[in-house]
Parts: structure tokens; sequence; C-alpha cells
């Protein structure tokens, strides 16, 4: 079962930006984690340059660099587009849309 | 439109005993009841969560309920549509739903809409209730359901689940945003496992279903803060809720018709996998036998389920090969190597992934045949011993 990771990063400003962020559903599962802190690599803090440095599996063997326009962003429990600015602590979460019934 | 008029709703003496222990509750009370009589819900799909939504609609005492479902109940539902039982297996799901709630509630009227919900039909039936709920397991029907209580101006409760995840929340009522506010774009096809690809836990239908039920029962009664604007994320493993806040997103398009909704997913008319099916050369189940029968040796037969499946059921002498070892590049060389002066054959559950694995394969110059049907054909044409699941 995967588990929630955490690579207990200090949060410095000169450290750059440390988000929390969470995965759902197939996100989470072919990512193997649902919850991990991330330093975010030098540039534009947005959810779209965190999904580009995570590099996650969307569908079985296809990793999109570019965030897929199904899956939904959300900043600290809130839906938001995917090129809001993100701060240091702020949690972001991506959602793919699920259908079962 | 809510709550419904009540002017002139009565209560017999036997629903006043049926319903006492809401009728006691100063939330709900008489009025509360009466509303919920005089209320009318749609609800489409009577699977994991209409099963549970209908069962409890019912025994509220809402007055009438529709049922849009089209399938007959078939043996793998029973694990978590529990409205239908074992003795209806076979027979069309909206009956065997009909006959349940007229046995926890014969004061409910029952309609029921034996066809696929479609942009010809929806308006029509949606029209005629107050409230719908969502209950489907496709992106078509749900984007259509939106659509459609859009347009009417019905409030939609929606649920969906996946695997041991669930998501439920109120769209379109009193201004709040709707489905395409949550999801403007549907995913490609073939990126989201459905219940009969992923699994699903039993119970996960049932606790988003009743949320679903609660939900509709607070809208219909005008009691407490609906889930309008608050996505509600339920985890089954770590047992946790969560919630994201949605807004109806300004620069959303304007729904101002129904549209061809098949073709909004990227979805011909056709099950999963079939038009992969229909790109690579097939084989017959019973064609496959006799091959079988007649000479193994140059033959090689590939399945690329996962090794869940294979401990379900297997045709005997077939080597494990799951289709994502073959997508990924992974097992390519291995299969190469088994199938080397070999006619090879490839089989999975219903004849759609193995196609997609001959569509990977031939990409590195290995050809084979698609096993039409899978293992499913296989366990009902020609061995009935091998369990279909």
């Amino acid at each position: 079962m995967p588990q929630a990771q955490s690579t207990q990063t200090p949060m410095t400003q000169q450290a750059g930006t440390v988000v929390r962020v969470r995965l759902f559903a197939a996100l989470r599962e072919r990512a193997g984690w649902g919850e991990r802190l991330i330093r975010l690599d030098a540039g534009t803090a947005t959810p779209v340059a965190l999904w580009r440095q995570l590099a996650l599996e969307v569908s079985p063997n296809s990793h999109a660099t570019d965030l897929p326009p199904s899956i939904r962003v959300a900043i600290n429990q809130a839906f938001a587009t995917a090129d809001t600015p993100l701060r240091p602590g702020d949690e972001v979460a991506f959602l793919p849309p699920i259908t079962g019934g | 439109m809510l709550p419904p008029d009540t002017s002139a709703v009565q209560l017999s003496p036997d629903e006043v005993v049926r319903f006492s222990r809401h009728l006691i509750l100063p939330e709900i009370g008489m009025e509360g009841q009466k509303r919920l009589k005089a209320a009318s819900v749609l609800c489409v799909g009577t699977g994991g969560l209409g099963s549970p939504l209908l069962l409890y609609l019912a025994a509220a005492g809402v007055g009438r309920l529709g049922i849009v479902d089209f399938d007959v109940v078939d043996h793998s539902n029973l694990q978590r549509q529990v409205i239908h039982g074992t003795s209806w297996v076979g027979k069309p799901k909206i009956e065997s739903a009909k006959a349940r709630i007229h046995e926890i509630n014969p004061h409910c009227q029952v309609d029921l809409y034996e066809t696929a919900l479609t942009s010809d039909n929806a308006l029509e039936i949606i029209a005629g209730y107050d409230i719908v709920c969502d209950g489907t397991d496709n992106f078509p029907t749900r984007y259509l359901v939106n659509d459609a209580c859009v347009l009417l101006g019905k409030p939609n409760v929606y649920g969906s689940i996946f695997r041991f995840e669930g998501q439920a929340t109120v769209f379109n009522f009193e201004g709040g945003p709707n489905y395409r506010d949550l999801f403007p774009e549907p995913p490609p096809p073939g990126m989201v496992p459905s219940c009969a690809e992923g699994g699903v836990v039993g119970v996960l239908p049932g606790i988003i279903g009743m949320i679903q039920a609660t939900e509709a029962v607070k809208l219909i009664t005008g009691i407490g803060t609906s889930l309008s604007g608050r996505l509600l994320l339920f985890d089954a493993l770590k047992m946790s809720f969560r919630e994201l806040k949605l807004r109806p997103n300004p620069e959303r398009p304007v729904i101002d018709r129904l549209i061809d909704y098949q073709e909004f997913c990227g979805v011909g008319g056709s099950a999963p996998g079939q038009e992969e099916a229909g790109s690579v050369p097939t084989i017959t189940v019973a064609e496959l036998k006799t091959l079988i029968d007649g000479q193994m040796e140059d033959l090689l037969l590939v399945d690329v389920r996962n090794p869940q499946e294979a401990e379900i059921a297997v045709i005997p002498g077939a080597v494990l090969v799951p289709l994502d070892r073959i997508e990924s590049g992974e097992a390519i060389e291995d299969v190469r190597r088994l199938a080397n002066g070999k006619r090879l054959y490839v089989h999975c559950k219903l004849g759609g992934r193995s196609a997609k694995a001959l569509i990977a394969l031939g990409r590195h110059g290995i050809e084979g045949v698609n096993v039409q049907g899978g293992i499913d054909a296989w366990s009902q044409e020609v061995d009935p011993d091998v369990p279909r699941y």
C-alpha cells in the first residue's frame, strides 16, 4: 500500500519554495505516494511548473510534461487555476476525474 | 421549485407510524415529511451509487422516484449494488430496484425508464423531477446529466467512485457551480479506469451513495448546509474526508443546448477497447481451442491481464505478461524470445487490452493474433469451468 512520505525539508527562504503536494485516485496509485513535501526548482512557482518538476505518470506509461486539462488543481483546499503563484507552505492537490458509479 | 408545494399533501395513519422518527425531529417534522412525500427524485443509474441512494430515498418517504437504467443484474454487481438480489440476476435492474423499493415503502411511486439517457430523451425525462441524482459510471452521461440539469434548472446531486476513493457534491443549486466548473474537459479515453477495469471496494459506493441520499433529503426538506460549492473527497483506506472549495468559473462557456456527448468525450458508441480490437487480426475462442487441441508446441498464447485476474481464472497454457509491461517496453524482448518460431496469440478479459498489446508489439515488429472476446468468451463458449468475473 502506498504510504504518504515526506522529505522533512526545513522551510527557509534560502532553500526555495517548499509546498505540500497531494495526489488523488489513479495519479496517487501510479506515483506510489499520496502526500509529499516538495521543494520547487528555481523558476516560476506555479502548479504548472510543479507538475513539470514532478513528471508524473498520467496514464499507463505516459508521462505528460504539460498538465493535462482534465486534471484539476486545488491550492489550500480550494480549486484554482494552474498558473496561480505558489507560496511557501501551500498545499497543492492534483485531482484527476473519476467516474465509477 | 424546492421545497415542493405541500398544500395538498396529507400523511395517512400508516405513514405517520412509518415516518415517526422523522416526524419527531424538529428539523424535519410534519412539514418536512410532507415535502418528502411531495418530492420527486430521478436517479440515473441503479448500480453501486444508485442502489443505496434509492433504498434510502424510498425509506425516507420520497413520494416519487424515477429510475433510468438499461442494464440487467449480473452476479458481479451483487458485491456492491445492494438493491439487487441473487434471484434477480439476468433480469432488468430497474424492475429489481422497483420490487425492492416497494418492499421498503409501498407508498412510493416508482417510474421506470429502461433506456440509456441520451441527448434525445434527457430533457423530457429530467423535466418531470425536482432533483436528479447522478449514479452513472461514464463521462459522456455525466456531462449529459449536468448539461440537462443546467438547462432545466434542476439540482444535480453528484457522486463518483474509484477503487477506495469517492467524491460527492451538489451541482447547479441556487447559483452554485456545476460539473463543468469542476471538470471543464473530459479526460482522454482510457485515462480513467472504470469499476469493471480497475475494481472497487464494495462498501465505497454505499458510503458515497448515502452521502448523495443525505444531500437529496436536505435539499427537499430545506435543512442544513448543502455540499454545493464544496467537493467532498473520501478515502476509505485512510478513512478520511477532505473538502475542496469550488466556485462557478466565470469563463465557462454557456451551456445552451445538449450536444453529442460520446463525441465530446472522444469515445465511440463502442465498449472500451473495441476500437483497438477492430484494428488487429482476430481469432475466435472456438478456433483457438481447435488450434490448442491440435498442436500447442508451435503456438504461444500470451495473457496480458493483471496477476490478480490470473488468480481468478486462466486459459490453460497461457503465459502471463501484463499489458503495462508490454506498453512500457519492459517485456517486449521477453515476448519476442517466447514467440520465436511460434505463432503468437494474445488474450485478456474481453479483447480490448490484448488488442492494445498487439499494437504495442507491432511497433517492435512482433506480429500476433487477438483472441476475440478474451477469457470471458472462452468461459462462455469453450470451458464453463473457467469462472467469469
